[in-house]
């Protein structure tokens, strides 16, 4: 049995990771994928719960999160397909029209 | 019939609508047909609505047509009830409103917007009857208001002109004034009784309010306030006379004989309130005789023969509020029923001689029309002799009953019949000085052959009010004449009872009376007599008169100033103050600087917070991500 601690440990290093790749890098495809790394650390922490705690209230979250995740995965890759096909380019910097 | 009441004001109400929404497409015979028609049909059905309310028990019918509104314990249902004073209105506006239509069409027939005009005309009428019949005070005031608006159109109906379009806006203006009064009094009524019920506040007031009270006093002054407005009366009678700026019928029926007498009514019909307030009815009998005689006055010095009418009425609704004010509510009423006559004929002939004129109104330049227009003089004549106290002639009657009140009430004094027999003399001086100049005398007409009597829709008009100026008085023969003849005083036995009484103190004899009247008709005669040779065949005497008292024609000319007066005192200060205060600093600096300095503010701050939108998507991360870390920060420690 792993100590529930080293799970939560893994998942706050594997969400910080994510955190600083969303923040620090340019390229919108590893922007992206650093998101999916973010959710996935979360997800561990609900698996590592769910055993603790024999409960399987945290795997059905699990689900709901893949799903999500999924979903999420169709629209953003599409809209960047879309944004490519347009600017050339899936650099951040260039791709600042949000603003006034 | 009692289920149909609703019928009489509500024909004239379908006249308004088919001419006011087909009347221009369906041509001028329908129009003339829909108009007077349905007025027609409205008199056929108030006389026999008036015959039956003389049998009915309390001789009174109501018809409740519907709640119109109920909050908690305010309740004003749409009720019309005929008694013995709304019955007699009902027959004056329907029966001389009929007159008028009829008269109209012929008047009016070469002129713009003739659909336009019968609308109005219909409209007027359909308040006039809602004003008469409502039982409540509510209602009646919904007519009120109505007949001010109809007013106000009907005087700015050559509304291109722009004397007629301001002194339409002068009505309007002058009566909101009196309907501040008018307001005020209902709300206080209706904090003191409950109800707005007319009945019930008359049954009630005796032991509600106490005699000569300030609150009796306080709701009879600012509901004579009203009456002032309504019926011009001094201080807010000088709307009237510029009233003239309307179609001739117009002023026949609506500023002589219907709306002008609402005022009257609405005092006949609270009279149980009035008798309780006598420093109010002082006022009323005081504020009527100045009236009446100041309007006299200026009268003599007017050369528009529509003016000189316009304050013959002005004086003769004075003399009716005197009477009233000596608590001869009868008398009163009996008045503005002659008055209803006589004015409306004076008024139509002068209708009838301004349309052969081709609309001249100045009677200098008129003169010696009898000729031409027989029927017009003749009647006309009759008018102004009814009007002046002939002898027989339904305003002997009626004038006589009014000052022999003055005089004879408790509430009366020698000098208010000093007074009011003045006026008597003046007002026939005046209308024969008209006589004279109009239809006798040299004629100054500018075109004299082509003048020609008017169609028969204009005469017999003339001719059926001639009529009840005749006879209309006989109703009112009073007692000291009657008895000679066995004649009852048919109108003072109508209303045994129907309105409050001043109790009389003292008793005068049938020969003072007598007596009273022998003198005011003399001097009458002598009056018209002067008033006739002076202006129609020594009209080079009255000139010589008139540069002999110069200053004084001037002023009664100038109409004693009081417009240019309020000019001063009220217009100019008002406009100063709006201009000066209300616009430049209160709306432009303060109510437009806040709205404007509200947006100002917000914009400059978006400007600010605009700069943190730089449109790179890290910079938003980051700030999301320290966002959480201080949430969580704050949860954690």
């Amino acid at each position: 049995m792993i100590p529930i601690d080293h799970i939560m440990i893994l998942s706050a290093i594997l969400f910080a990771i994510g955190v600083a790749g969303v923040i620090i890098r340019r390229n919108a495809i590893i922007v992206f994928l650093s998101i999916e790394l973010m959710l996935n650390a979360v997800n561990l922490g609900f698996i590592g719960f769910a055993t603790h705690m024999h409960s399987m209230v945290g795997v059905l979250f699990v689900f709901f999160v893949l799903v999500v995740a999924a979903a999420e995965a169709v629209v953003g890759l599409a809209i960047m397909l879309e944004i490519f096909r347009n600017k050339e380019t899936l650099n951040l910097d260039e791709i600042n029209l949000l603003k006034w | 019939m009692t289920e149909t009441l609703w019928l009489i004001p509500a024909l004239p109400l379908l006249g308004f609508l088919l001419n006011g929404l087909a009347g221009r497409w369906l041509g001028k015979t329908f129009v003339s047909l829909v108009g007077p028609g349905m007025v027609g049909v409205s008199f056929i059905l108030s006389l026999m609505v008036f015959q039956e309310m003389l049998s009915a028990p309390g001789m009174s019918i109501t018809q409740h047509l519907y709640p119109w509104i109920e909050a908690g314990s305010f309740k004003v249902p749409v009720d019309f009830t005929v008694d013995r004073l709304s019955g007699l209105f009902l027959l004056i506006v329907t029966g001389v409103g009929f007159v008028i239509h009829v008269f109209a069409v012929g008047y009016m027939a070469h002129e713009e917007g003739f659909a336009r005009f019968f609308a109005y005309l219909n409209l007027f009428v359909f308040f006039m009857l809602v004003l008469v019949l409502g039982s409540s005070l509510l209602l009646l005031f919904v007519g009120w208001e109505g007949v001010g608006l109809c007013s106000y159109l009907l005087i700015g109906y050559y509304y291109t002109k722009d004397s007629a379009a301001s002194a339409a806006k002068k009505a309007f203006v002058f009566n909101r004034v009196g309907d501040f009064g008018f307001i005020a009094a209902s709300l206080i009524l209706f904090s003191v009784f409950g109800t707005l019920e007319m009945a019930t506040i008359n049954r009630m007031a005796p032991e509600t309010l106490a005699l000569g009270g300030g609150l009796a006093t306080a709701i009879t002054l600012l509901l004579f306030l009203g009456a002032t407005g309504k019926s011009a009366q001094i201080p807010l009678y000088v709307w009237l006379p510029d009233a003239m700026e309307g179609p001739t019928p117009v002023s026949a029926l609506i500023h002589a004989a219907t709306m002008v007498t609402a005022g009257l009514y609405l005092l006949a019909r609270m009279s149980h309130l009035f008798v309780l307030a006598p420093f109010t009815m002082s006022v009323v009998a005081v504020i009527g005789l100045m009236t009446a005689l100041v309007a006299a006055t200026i009268a003599v010095a007017q050369y528009d023969i529509k003016r000189v009418l316009a304050y013959s009425t002005v004086s003769q609704l004075g003399y009716m509020f005197l009477a009233m004010g000596v608590g001869a509510f009868g008398a009163g009423i009996f008045h503005v029923m002659t008055h209803a006559f006589f004015k409306a004929l004076l008024f139509l002939g002068s209708g009838s001689v301004i349309n052969a004129l081709h609309h001249e109104q100045d009677m200098r330049k008129m003169g010696s029309l009898l000729k031409k227009m027989p029927i017009t003089g003749y009647t006309f004549i009759i008018g102004a002799l009814a009007i002046s106290g002939f002898p027989l002639l339904s305003g002997f009657y009626s004038k006589d009953e009014v000052l022999w009140n003055a005089y004879s009430s408790s509430a009366g004094s020698t000098l208010y019949w000093v007074v009011g027999a003045l006026t008597a003399v003046l007002t026939a001086f005046y209308m024969f000085r008209a006589v004279g100049m109009t239809f006798f005398g040299k004629s100054n007409v500018a075109h004299p052959e082509k003048v020609k009597e008017s169609p028969l829709v204009m005469t017999i008009p003339l001719m059926v009010l001639a009529a009840l100026a005749v006879a209309g008085g006989w109703v009112g023969i009073p007692a000291s004449q009657g008895e000679l003849f066995g004649i009852p005083h048919v109108l003072e036995h109508y209303f045994d009872g129907f309105f409050a009484v001043i109790p009389v103190s003292g008793h005068h004899s049938h020969g003072t009376e007598l007596l009273l009247m022998l003198a005011v008709t003399t001097l009458g005669l002598l009056a018209m007599w002067g008033g006739y040779t002076l202006f129609s065949k020594h009209r080079e005497r009255a000139a010589a008169l008139r540069e002999k008292f110069l200053p004084l024609h001037k002023v009664l000319a100038g109409k004693y100033f009081i417009d240019e007066l309020y000019d001063r005192v009220v217009t100019r200060p008002v406009h100063w103050v709006s201009e000066r205060v209300l616009w430049k600093i209160v709306d432009v600096k303060i109510i437009d600087g806040t709205v404007n300095g509200t947006a100002l503010a917000t914009r400059q701050l978006g400007g600010l917070l605009r700069k943190t939108q730089n449109g790179i998507i890290e910079n938003y991360a980051v700030g999301m991500v320290l966002g959480c870390v201080a949430i969580l920060a704050y949860l954690v420690f």
